[in-house]
């Protein structure tokens, strides 16, 4: 074939808007391409009269017998195969026919489309893909699109549809393909060549193809995809034309904010248009820039901005709950968006620990965020990050979407101080959250108790208040369901290990702080703590969780001074 | 311990039949209700059958209502459909002047027709049919995903081919920079010039699981006149854009809509689902006047609660603005936050 005797067919198929499809039947003819139109039986006729009067004055232009085409039945096979007939008995020069739709844009001017034809003129481009390798849309159903009849419409009879294939499953039914096929699925949007249609179209067992493929589902992702496999001499297992579908199978529409995505993609084609994107129709077809007339089609601007809609619709944002998003149990991905750190106790030992900690770390560093009477954040502002008030009523109504809008709106990571003390509110939520990083120094709430001058009474009961949220608070760190990293060391470890423990402690937050140099905040003199504690066990409590800590010699008995 | 099955199968029947209950009963009410609207102009026979429908009740709105209009035209309203609850100040008058309104009057009690929603629910099922329909306040202000570039039809038309039938916009609170009293709005500018500034991320959601809806309460309400009652904070849920049809009903104000499918906007499997917001331009100096007025009437939700708080606050000179509000610039900002998304719709 000389490259002179390229010369574009075009079949448009057209159920609806025919306003549009008009619009598009002009620009390819206009481009210089015959164009078979197809219409719908069941489109009016009025609609479609007007659609014939309104391309009166283009001769290119013809129109096929109209056929009542049901979404994934064979019908629409058939009107393709009439019109693509008609339009090479009538049209003895084209040399390709592409398949379009009445909201198929071009977005290239017909001659490029042309010339890229030119440079392989015997090459049929078609998406053809081996149905055991597809992974097609549409509820898994691949391989038994060619194995069962389908003799039931998936919109109108749904309920005999499915009941149908599920009998036949039962019965173990399997179809056999007719000789020499081998079943191809692929987007139903070609451009063969005139020696490939006319040789499907002539097929001498095209008989035996048309009865299998009456009952196939949605044959036409499949017949001119699967014969083309058989008669095609090089086939180009891509579509011209840039169709994108989303999980559930619905197209992806193209409205005027597309528009530079598109210019860039240099796709031939694209669909599905929105009717009312007037902006695309009137911008495209586009011409390519001096000297880029010849570049191959390059979708992946476009793709991204779909891929991520789907991504988006798939698994949305961690840590999000919006209007839109309320995951139940188990579909999370994520409680919270970014990981954060708790410090419990190290406060109540070291003083000052909170500004030291925002020293070390690149990090918002709070106070007690669940502090009983108000949210402690960084700088101790009356409204904190994302105007969360610090308002521990407010808080407490929701702690967890308090926590978790918290860490969404901050742009560091988001450190506070914990503590029995502190509301209990969210601690099953925390602990349930592989964002969490607990460094818990159990006991630690004696400190404060023992340099307070308060009466032993008064101690024991609020040690025994501490001591009860404490354990619970372990209990609940220590449930299989924890997905936190908790790191626990008890009181009497940390008085004998300060600065190895304060290392791990941070190691965990930021594994690269950890190892760098930096000066320890001075650590208070415990002696006399063992006395006190021995104290607090005379008066008939037993600390559980400070480690051990024997009592100190006569020396210090009179315990610590006021 | 789980509910035995049975007790459970029960239960969800009998929560069926009463919610067909009270929706039958919304719908009756409408048909009461409604009658008692006198059309002031109606020029509903212009309506087209694809066109999309405003629905409004208000009283005294007048400086607010050409801009309201203005702003919902351009996006593509084909017919605004109101009632006017007895205003003084000529915004029936000015309404009827217009050429893609219809309006009603009535003079009954705002709280015995459940804030209005009687009214509406009787347009709605007299005009709404086979329409989209945007049920929204003349403070209320839509921005959904690309509302800057694609107009409410294109939102629609993807709506009715994914085959939803209702879409969720959440009210958001704008407040201006200083005093509230300080913020006046002249007839016909954009409120949202004077008030830009709202609470980025202070939003509580729990799930009712009876009408299957979202409750999301917070923003600066909650934080500056409910801290301490916060269960009593307005709720900030809404479905302002639903596909209608006659046997549907909104219960209680734009929160909530029978039968129950229509409330669910929202994914449960982890992903997101599209959904705007309504910019609530509701905090400008004429509202410090309002509320007196309002108070007078009693004629709000729960006691007029809110109002009395308003008026508690707004009595001293006061201002919502805090240093963690932020600045509205685009529907993307809003969508970066999480306060709303595009969801599927590319």
């Amino acid at each position: 074939m000389s490259a002179a005797e390229v010369q574009l067919g075009v079949v448009l198929l057209c159920h609806d808007r025919l306003d549009l499809a008009a619009r598009m039947a002009r620009i390819w003819a206009e481009g210089g391409a015959p164009v078979v139109v197809h219409v719908d039986a069941r489109v009016a006729a009025c609609d479609h009269e007007a659609m014939v009067q309104a391309l009166k004055d283009q001769p290119l232009v013809q129109f096929s017998p109209r056929r009542a085409c049901n979404w994934g039945r064979f019908d629409l096979v058939q009107a393709t195969q009439e019109a693509s007939r008609q339009l090479l008995d009538q049209q003895p020069a084209v040399s390709h026919v592409y398949l379009a739709s009445g909201s198929c844009l071009p977005l290239r001017p017909v001659a490029e489309l042309t010339d890229y034809l030119r440079c392989h003129p015997g090459r049929d481009h078609i998406e053809s893909v081996a149905v055991e390798d597809a992974l097609w849309a549409m509820g898994g159903l691949n391989e038994e699109r060619f194995t069962r009849y389908f003799p039931f419409d998936w919109r109108h009879q749904r309920w005999r549809f499915d009941r149908f294939l599920d009998l036949q499953r039962w019965l173990g039914i399997q179809r056999r393909l007719p000789a020499g096929l081998v079943p191809h699925l692929g987007s139903q949007w070609w451009c063969l060549t005139r020696h490939t249609l006319d040789a499907i179209l002539s097929d001498p067992d095209r008989a035996a193809h048309d009865r299998f493929f009456r009952l196939a589902w949605i044959p036409d992702e499949g017949y001119f995809q699967t014969l083309a496999r058989k008669h095609s001499p090089e086939i180009e297992s891509r579509s011209l034309t840039l169709a994108r579908f989303d999980l559930k199978g619905k197209p992806y529409l193209l409205y005027d904010d597309h528009r530079q995505l598109l210019e860039a993609s240099g796709a031939f084609v694209a669909r599905k248009v929105w009717p009312g994107a007037t902006g695309l129709m009137d911008h495209f077809p586009k011409a390519s820039a001096a000297g880029t007339s010849g570049r191959h089609p390059d979708p992946r601007g476009i793709d991204q901005l779909f891929a991520q809609a789907a991504e988006r619709r798939a698994r949305g944002r961690p840590g999000l709950r919006s209007q839109g998003r309320f995951p139940n149990k188990g579909s999370e991905n994520q409680r919270t968006a970014a990981p954060y750190a708790l410090f419990q106790g190290f406060d109540a030992v070291i003083p000052g620990f909170e500004d030291w900690l925002a020293g070390q770390l690149d990090a918002d560093v709070h106070g007690h965020l669940f502090h009983p009477d108000r949210a402690e954040f960084a700088g101790r502002p009356d409204v904190g990050p994302g105007a969360l008030s610090s308002n521990p009523t407010l808080r407490d109504y929701h702690p967890e979407a308090f926590l978790a809008s918290l860490i969404r709106s901050g742009s560091r990571m988001q450190v506070f101080q914990h503590g029995p003390g502190d509301d209990p509110g969210p601690n099953w939520f925390i602990a349930g959250d592989a964002n969490a990083r607990l460094s818990v120094l159990t006991g630690a709430w004696v400190v404060p108790l023992f340099r307070a001058a308060l009466p032993l009474v008064e101690v024991r009961r609020t040690a025994a208040l501490l001591q009860r949220a404490e354990i619970e608070q372990t209990a609940i760190l220590t449930s299989p369901s924890t997905r936190a990293q908790v790191q626990t060391w008890d009181l009497a470890d940390f008085v004998a290990r300060p600065e190895a423990i304060l290392a791990e402690a941070l190691g965990q937050v930021d594994p690269v702080i950890s190892r760098s140099q930096r000066p320890l905040p001075p650590i208070p003199d415990l002696s006399g703590l063992g006395d006190f504690l021995q104290r607090l066990r005379n008066a008939g409590l037993r600390p559980a969780l400070t480690g051990s800590f024997p009592p100190t010699d006569a020396s210090t008995e009179e315990g610590p001074t006021p | 311990m789980a509910p035995s099955p049975v007790s459970s199968a029960f239960r969800t029947t009998y929560d069926r039949l009463k919610r067909r209950g009270e929706r039958q009963y919304a719908l009756m009410r409408a048909l009461r209700r409604g009658r008692r609207l006198r059309a002031l102009e109606d020029r509903s026979r212009q309506i087209a059958p694809a066109d999309i429908l405003v629905f409004t009740t208000l009283r005294n709105e007048r400086p607010r209502l050409p801009y309201f209009l203005d702003y919902y035209r351009r996006m593509g309203v084909g017919h605004f459909l109101m009632v006017d609850n007895d205003s003084q100040d000529g915004s029936a008058d000015y309404l009827a002047l217009q050429p893609d309104v219809s309006v009603w009057r009535t003079s009954d009690s705002y709280k015995a027709s459940r804030f209005g929603m009687d009214w509406i629910n009787d347009l709605l099922r007299r005009y709404g049919s086979g329409h989209w329909c945007l049920t929204v306040d003349p403070d209320e202000f839509l921005i959904y995903p690309h509302h800057d570039t694609r107009p409410l039809r294109a939102l629609t038309d993807w709506l009715d081919a994914s085959g939803a039938r209702s879409f969720p916009a959440m009210l958001l609170d704008t407040y201006p920079r200083g005093p509230i009293e300080h913020a006046i709005c002249a007839e016909g500018q954009d409120p949202l010039d004077l008030a830009n500034w709202f609470d980025p991320a202070n939003y509580t959601i729990r799930k009712n699981s009876y009408y299957g809806n979202l409750w999301i309460q917070g923003g600066p309400r909650a934080r500056c006149f409910f801290a301490d009652s916060p269960k009593n904070s307005p709720a900030l849920n809404k479905i302002p854009l639903v596909k209608w049809h006659w046997r549907q009903a909104y219960v209680s104000s734009t929160h909530t809509l029978l039968p129950r499918g229509l409330n669910m906007v929202y994914a449960q499997d982890g992903g997101e689902m599209a959904s705007g917001c309504l910019l609530h331009a509701k905090f400008l100096s004429s509202l410090t006047q309002k509320s007196a007025e309002e108070l007078d009437r009693r004629q709000h939700y729960a006691g007029s609660k809110e109002y009395r708080a308003y008026h508690a606050r707004l009595g001293e000179s006061s201002s919502l603005w805090c240093e963690e509000s932020r600045q509205f610039t685009d529907w993307r900002q809003l969508v970066d936050m999480g306060l709303i998304s595009p969801g599927n719709w590319a």
